[in-house]
């Protein structure tokens, strides 16, 4: 009996290891998890691209399910990412846009070439605002439910399989229940699924 | 002398890290405070530098967040704590004592216990192997053996 122990121990702490460097492999470390998750988002106000318009704060937030999309014009995957967004904007989901240490001028000619798909902007030119929605890199992307709970965070561009597989969802779950969704079960290859 | 003078001169020498002039304080007190604060501070773009290593904007952006908490009358853990929630645990360098990181301070104790351990009952067991004599068959055996190659 001792030589089967003698056996199974190693054979199970090799597997236990071989297991978590596994997963290690697949796990992209530039990608924090966010402090935010299922926290209201934090207060702020930014003025808006264009005068006339309104700008942004957390107030905003609240009353819709919407994503909160942090670019710049010069963040080139925010250039991939744009059409993803349009789409979205296409199909009624309210976007709100956080410009991240941009020309004002350059964002609205980027904006102006490309097409706009965000209901309000707010004009972060010194990203004082953004440090406090824990941003580290744009493009970010956060799902906030209808009471202004931020619910869901995409680090880096969104590729269609990301909209489709994980924010869509989201969005829609958060829609038909509401902000007292405790949790959204998501595919294993979402930023926000646990584990 | 001159050679002597640099290598003291380069021995007192502290490391600058990246921040820059501007952002200092002009309390020395203050500002070593902020460096020690950062230097425990990842900066999430680079991730193996702390904000005090970094060129990132980002972390120069945090430098002087930094500073201004300091300024503001925060307390060093204040500051710190200020960061860690908008960014997560992962923004400390030296990562905190609770049950999620258990694993990450005791695993190296547990698996160099568990190695000491087998390594105690592998050596036991050989121990005991050596120490049955040779019976007359084997000690013959190995006496021949010995005397042949001896033998040229």
């Amino acid at each position: 009996m001792p030589k089967r122990i003698a056996f199974i121990v190693p054979a199970v702490l090799f597997l236990v290891l071989a297991v978590t460097l596994w997963w290690g492999l697949g796990h992209d470390p530039s990608i924090v998890p966010s402090a935010l998750i299922d926290k209201p988002a934090p207060a702020f106000k930014l003025p808006p691209l264009e005068e006339e318009n309104p700008g942004l704060s957390e107030q905003d937030l609240e009353g819709q399910v919407s994503l909160v999309n942090v670019f710049a014009s010069w963040c080139l995957p925010c250039r991939a990412e744009h059409p993803i967004l349009m789409r979205l904007a296409e199909d009624d989901v309210t976007i709100f846009g956080l410009n991240y240490k941009d020309k004002p001028e350059d964002a609205r000619n980027w904006l102006g070439r490309l097409g706009d798909p965000y209901s309000q902007i707010g004009v972060d030119l010194d990203g004082r605002v953004s440090i406090d929605w824990g941003i580290y890199g744009v493009p970010e992307t956060f799902v906030v439910d209808s009471s202004g709970r931020i619910r869901y965070k995409h680090i880096g561009p969104m590729a269609p399989r990301d909209l489709e597989e994980c924010i869509r969802p989201v969005i829609e779950r958060l829609k038909e229940q509401g902000p007292g969704l405790e949790t959204v079960e998501l595919p294993a290859s979402c930023q926000g699924s646990k584990g | 002398m001159k050679a002597a003078l640099i290598a003291i001169a380069l021995l007192f020498a502290l490391p600058a890290g990246a921040v820059e002039p501007d952002e200092m304080l002009a309390d020395p007190v203050l500002e070593q405070r902020a460096r020690e604060i950062s230097k425990n501070l990842r900066c999430l773009v680079c991730q193996n530098q702390s904000i005090d290593d970094s060129n990132a904007e980002l972390a120069r952006d945090l430098r002087i967040l930094v500073r201004q908490r300091l300024v503001s009358g925060d307390t060093d853990e204040e500051v710190t704590q200020f960061v860690v929630a908008r960014y997560g645990d992962f923004v400390l360098l030296k990562p905190p004592f609770k049950s999620t990181t258990y694993v990450l301070w005791f695993g190296p104790a547990v698996i160099f216990t568990l190695a000491a351990f087998t390594l105690v009952v592998l050596q036991r067991r050989r121990a005991r192997v050596e120490a049955k004599p040779l019976s007359p068959a084997e000690r013959r055996r190995l006496d021949s053996l010995l005397d042949d190659g001896l033998d040229p």
